[in-house]
């Protein structure tokens, strides 16, 4: 361990500004990095879903009217 | 050889990329994750403060590995669009794709944490020395290959521009690489080389190095999740596609 406490971890020996908001903008640099392509994935597994369900009751729907122009 | 040809072979079709890349892509995420944790706290808690920096010198530990993962990027993205312009392999238009933001938030994490840590060590935010400079170049060629392939609307031209800006920009990396050695600016020298030992005590290298390989592997992980977001979007008419699609529905 190169500090005695807690206090004087977070001081980082007086360069505290320097070095935590370095470390705030890498670990969101991290984050972003982390978290975009996983949302784009969500993103499209629920887009492609929505287009499909559409697709199926669009063919149902069809398939609906033809039975009834049959029984007429 | 012969192993090799059917690997490159197989490269060119996007669904067994996609089925081949999942696990290794959750696997390089998770190990770097991890590596990058060890490192950074490493760094920040245990490594010894400098004789000369004192505490201000810890931001090394995420300046260095953002720097180098963002040229390492370039050099990828640059080598994958020269397989683009060669072969015509789709796959390759998918890595500069998934690659460019990637590279890109580490050259932004890179550029601004050394802004912070030149501010206590040299007394100045910004200087236009050779390696800051050549640095934000790089930073305005991602922007640039991001923003070609959004701008040209034919995707497939769209693609060959980005990867013609992706392979001439290389021109940037040995500038960055030497610009340290070549002109003796405010900047410091590499810590690792390949032909002599560290100039730093183990202590404070060691962490470095499991930041930086953590930083790899955390980079090849988004990236293959990213191609594999690639290889969906351009698949999405197709039928293994369709089949995944209703299978991840609730």
């Amino acid at each position: 361990m190169s500090f005695a406490s807690w206090h004087d971890f977070l001081y980082m020996g007086g360069h505290y500004p320097f070095v935590w908001s370095a470390y705030a903008i890498g670990v969101l640099g991290i984050v972003v990095t982390l978290l975009r392509p996983l949302r784009a994935r969500r993103r499209f597994f629920a887009e492609q879903g929505q287009r499909l369900r559409r697709q199926t009751s669009l063919e149902s729907g069809n398939a609906e009217r033809v039975d009834a122009s049959r029984s007429s | 050889m012969g192993r090799l040809k059917t690997v490159w072979h197989r490269l060119g079709s996007p669904r067994w990329f996609f089925e081949i890349s999942g696990p290794w892509a959750i696997g390089a995420t998770a190990i770097g994750l991890t590596g990058i944790v060890v490192g950074l706290a490493w760094g920040l808690a245990i490594a010894p403060p400098d004789y000369l920096q004192g505490n201000s010198f810890r931001i090394m530990y995420l300046h260095v590995p953002a720097a180098i993962l963002s040229e390492s990027c370039y050099i990828l993205m640059g080598l994958a669009g020269a397989v683009l312009l060669i072969w015509r392999m789709k796959l390759a238009d998918m890595v500069v794709a998934a690659a460019a933001p990637i590279g890109a938030v580490f050259c932004v994490v890179a550029l601004l944490t050394g802004a912070i840590w030149g501010r206590p060590t040299w007394g100045t935010w910004w200087v236009w020395d050779a390696r800051t400079t050549s640095m934000l170049v790089l930073l305005f060629l991602y922007f640039g290959v991001m923003a070609l392939r959004q701008a040209v609307p034919r995707e497939e031209t769209a693609g060959r521009a980005a990867a013609i800006l992706a392979v001439v920009g290389m021109v940037d990396i040995p500038i960055i690489k030497y610009s340290v050695d070549w002109w003796l600016t405010l900047h410091q020298t590499s810590t690792f080389k390949l032909t002599s030992a560290p100039s730093m005590p183990a202590e404070m290298y060691l962490p470095l190095l499991v930041s930086v390989l953590g930083f790899y592997a955390f980079f090849f992980g988004v990236l293959l999740f990213g191609v594999g977001n690639e290889v969906l979007v351009r698949e999405r008419r197709t039928q293994w596609v369709n089949d995944l699609v209703r299978s991840r529905q609730p």
